[in-house]
C-alpha cells in the first residue's frame, strides 16, 4: 500500500514540472509582460523601459525565467494584476473561497442524490422504479450543463423569482452575522443544484450497475442463506462493497467540479475562480490567468491522486498493476 | 447413406453479420429508431435548407428590425441586430454538427492508432503512451482550451478544430488501448504472431475488426459529447469565430439577462435543438451499445 502512494506520487512530481513548463510556455506566449503590470509612466522612454526590463529579467534565457518564475510560484507569488493593481494573490483569494464552498454545496447534493437513487434502481431493478431512474439519468446524459443552468435560472431565478439570479452574497447584509450566512447558502443552492442534477447521472448509474453486480455474488448468497435479514443484506453486506468505488470517484469528481465552474459561475454571475478566469482572460489580464490555470491544474492533480490512492485502498487487484 | 453437401452447412454456420445484429437491435428499441428518423430528418432539412439559403444575406444587420416577435417574415423572431433567428438556427445546426463531426472524426483516427499501438505492443510504447495520456486527461481542458484559443495568433474554424482535437483524443486512446491490451492475449493473435504475420498486418485485419465496434458505439457517444462542448465553448465566447455562427452563438444572446427573461424566440430553439440533437444521438449510441455487447442484446 505505502509502496503504492510513494510511487503514485513519484509520477506526480514530473506532471507537476510538465504542467509548470506548459503553463510558462502560455504565460510567454500571451502578449505583454511582468512591466504591463506596473504603475509605469506611459510616456517612459524606451530606453529607460529596456533598462527596468533588464533589471527585472525579462531579456535573460528562458530556463532563468522559468526558474525564477516557479520558484516565486511556489512561495505563491504569481505577480501583479494588471486590471487590479494588487498582488494576483489578493485577487484570487476570495474568489477561491466562494469557489470552494460552491463545489462543496454541489458534492453534498451530487451525493444526495445519487445514494438514494442508485440504491432504488439497482435494489428494484427493471421495476417501473429502475426504468425511471435510468431514463432520467439518459436524459442527464444528453443535456449539457450550461443549457440546463441557463432553463433552471430562467424558471427558478426569473420567473418564480424564488432564488437571487445572481452574485454570491446580498450586498445589503452585514460579513459576519447570520442573515449573511443566510443569503451565502441562498446564493449558492441554483447553481448547485444544476450542476449536482446532470453530474449525479453517471454516479447513480455507476452505483446501481454496482449493486446489481454484488447482488448475484457468493457473499449475498451465503449471508441468505444464514437467515441475514434483507435489509440487513442490503446495508452490511452489498451496499457496503457497492459504495467503495463510489468513495474513489471522490477526487474525479472534484476534478469535474473545478472544470464545470467555469461555465456555472459565468451563467449565475457568481464571482468564482472560474468566473474571474474568464473575466481574466478577456481583459488580457494574464498574470491572473496563469495564476488560475496552474493553480487548477494542480487541484486536479491532486484530485486524480486522492481517487487512485483511495481506488488503491479498497481495491487491491489495483496495487498489482 | 447421402452425403451432405458443404454448401448446405455453411449457410446454416453463418452467424448473422455486424451489420445486420446492429439494425435488428435498434428496430427491436422503440425509442432508438424514433431518435434515428428524428435525427435523420433534421440533419436532411438543415442541410437541405442551408444550401438553399444564404449565410451572408443572414448575418446582414438591419437595424429597422431588432428584436422582432415571431411572425410570418421571420418564423423565429429576430436577434439584437435583426438578424433571423430561423436562418442563424438552421446555419447554426450545420456548422456545429459538421464540425463536431470532424473534432470526432480526427479524436478517433489519433486515439484509435495511439490506443492500438500501446496495447498491441505494450510494454515501453505503452508505458510513453500511457503517461501523455495521463498528464493530458488530468489538466483541466476546458481552461486549456480557452487559454489557447486566446493565444494562437491565426483563429478560425479549423485551428478550433485543432485546439479541440488536440486535448480531446486520450479518453478514445486509453479506451481502445484497454480492448487491444485483453485482445492481444488471445489466441488468433497469438497464432498469428507465431505463423510470422507482419504486426501492421496483425493490428490492421485482425486487431483492428475485433475493436470495431467499440469504436462506433463510442464514436456516436462523443460525437453528442462534442456537439455539447462546442455550443459551450461558443456559449462562453471561445468557441467558433463570428463568421461561423453556431447554436451556441444563439444561446450566449441569453447572457444578457433581458434576452433570457423576455426574448425566449433567440435562445430556446437552439437550446431545444441541442438537446433533441444530443439525446437522439445518445439514444442511438445506448442501442448500439447494447447490440455490441452480446449479453445485453434484446434477442
Amino acid at each position: 500500500m505505502w509502496k503504492f502512494i510513494l510511487r503514485r506520487l513519484l509520477v506526480m512530481i514530473p506532471q507537476l514540472f510538465l504542467l509548470s513548463i506548459i503553463v510558462f510556455m502560455m504565460a510567454k506566449a500571451m502578449p505583454g509582460d511582468a512591466l504591463s503590470g506596473q504603475e509605469i509612466n506611459p510616456r517612459a522612454n524606451p530606453a529607460e523601459l529596456d533598462r527596468i526590463r533588464e533589471e527585472l529579467g525579462l531579456n535573460d534565457p528562458w530556463y532563468q525565467q522559468y526558474l525564477r518564475w516557479a520558484s516565486n510560484a511556489l512561495q505563491g507569488d504569481f505577480g501583479v494584476s494588471y486590471t487590479h493593481k494588487t498582488p494576483v494573490m489578493d485577487v484570487i483569494e476570495d474568489r477561491l473561497w466562494n469557489t470552494v464552498f460552491l463545489a462543496l454545496v454541489t458534492l453534498i447534493f451530487t451525493y444526495m442524490l445519487a445514494i438514494p437513487l442508485g440504491i432504488l434502481s439497482g435494489r428494484y431493478n427493471d421495476t417501473w422504479v429502475d426504468k425511471t431512474v435510468t431514463g432520467y439519468s439518459y436524459l442527464g446524459f444528453g443535456t449539457p450543463i450550461f443549457i440546463f443552468a441557463l432553463i433552471m435560472l430562467f424558471v427558478f431565478g426569473f420567473a418564480l423569482d424564488w432564488f437571487p439570479s445572481g452574485g454570491s452574497v446580498d450586498s445589503k447584509v452585514d460579513e459576519g452575522t447570520f442573515a449573511y450566512v443566510v443569503s451565502k447558502i441562498n446564493h449558492l443552492i441554483l447553481p448547485a443544484l444544476s450542476t449536482a442534477l446532470i453530474a449525479t447521472t453517471s454516479t447513480i448509474q455507476y452505483l446501481r450497475n454496482e449493486i446489481i453486480d454484488n447482488k448475484i455474488k457468493d457473499f449475498v448468497r451465503t449471508a441468505r442463506s444464514k437467515g441475514v435479514p434483507e435489509s440487513k443484506v442490503y446495508s452490511r453486506h452489498i451496499l457496503r462493497n457497492s459504495f467503495l468505488p463510489i468513495a474513489a470517484f471522490l477526487g474525479y469528481e472534484i476534478t469535474g467540479l473545478v472544470g464545470g465552474a467555469v461555465i456555472i459561475e459565468t451563467i449565475f454571475s457568481y464571482p468564482g475562480l472560474g468566473q474571474l478566469f474568464l473575466s481574466s482572460v478577456s481583459l488580457r489580464d494574464f498574470s491572473v490567468v496563469t495564476a488560475i490555470v496552474m493553480m487548477t491544474g494542480f487541484a486536479t492533480l491532486l484530485g486524480t491522486l486522492l481517487s487512485d490512492i483511495i481506488l488503491s485502498a479498497v481495491d487491491p487487484r489495483i496495487r498489482i498493476e | 447413406m447421402k452425403v451432405e453437401t458443404g454448401k448446405n452447412i455453411q449457410v446454416n454456420d453463418v452467424s448473422p453479420s455486424g451489420i445486420k445484429i446492429i439494425w435488428q437491435e435498434i428496430k427491436k428499441d422503440k425509442l432508438a429508431m424514433g431518435s434515428l428518423i428524428i435525427l435523420a430528418a433534421i440533419l436532411l432539412f438543415v442541410y437541405g435548407a442551408s444550401f438553399f439559403m444564404d449565410a451572408k444575406e443572414i448575418a446582414k444587420v438591419d437595424f429597422l428590425s431588432i428584436y422582432l416577435e415571431p411572425s410570418s417574415d421571420y418564423w423565429l423572431g429576430t436577434d439584437y441586430g435583426g438578424r433571423d433567428v430561423f436562418g442563424q438556427l438552421i446555419i447554426g445546426t450545420r456548422n456545429s454538427f459538421t464540425i463536431s463531426l470532424f473534432i470526432t472524426l480526427f479524436t478517433a483516427i489519433i486515439g484509435l492508432s495511439l490506443g492500438l499501438l500501446a496495447g498491441y505492443f505494450g510494454g515501453a510504447t505503452d508505458n510513453v503512451i500511457m503517461r501523455v495520456i495521463d498528464f493530458v486527461i488530468a489538466l483541466p481542458q476546458l481552461m486549456f482550451i480557452i487559454v489557447v484559443v486566446t493565444i494562437v495568433p491565426i483563429f478560425n474554424v479549423y485551428v478550433f478544430i485543432l485546439i479541440m482535437t488536440m486535448f480531446l483524443w486520450t479518453g478514445k486512446a486509453r479506451l481502445i488501448r484497454s480492448k487491444a491490451l485483453s485482445e492481444r492475449e488471445l489466441d488468433y493473435i497469438h497464432a498469428s504472431q507465431t505463423l510470422g504475420t507482419p504486426h501492421w498486418k496483425i493490428i490492421l485485419f485482425q486487431l483492428l475488426p475485433n475493436v470495431s465496434s467499440l469504436i462506433i458505439v463510442n464514436f456516436i457517444l462523443n460525437l453528442a459529447g462534442n456537439i455539447g462542448l462546442e455550443s459551450s465553448l461558443t456559449f462562453l465566447g471561445f468557441g467558433l469565430p463570428e463568421s461561423t455562427p453556431s447554436l451556441g452563438t444563439l444561446i450566449s444572446y441569453a447572457r444578457n439577462p433581458d434576452v433570457l427573461e423576455n426574448k425566449w424566440w433567440i435562445w430556446v430553439p437552439a437550446s431545444l435543438m441541442i438537446l433533441v440533437l444530443m439525446l437522439s444521438i445518445n439514444f442511438v449510441g445506448q442501442a448500439l451499445k447494447r447490440a455490441a455487447d452480446a449479453r445485453q442484446r434484446r434477442g
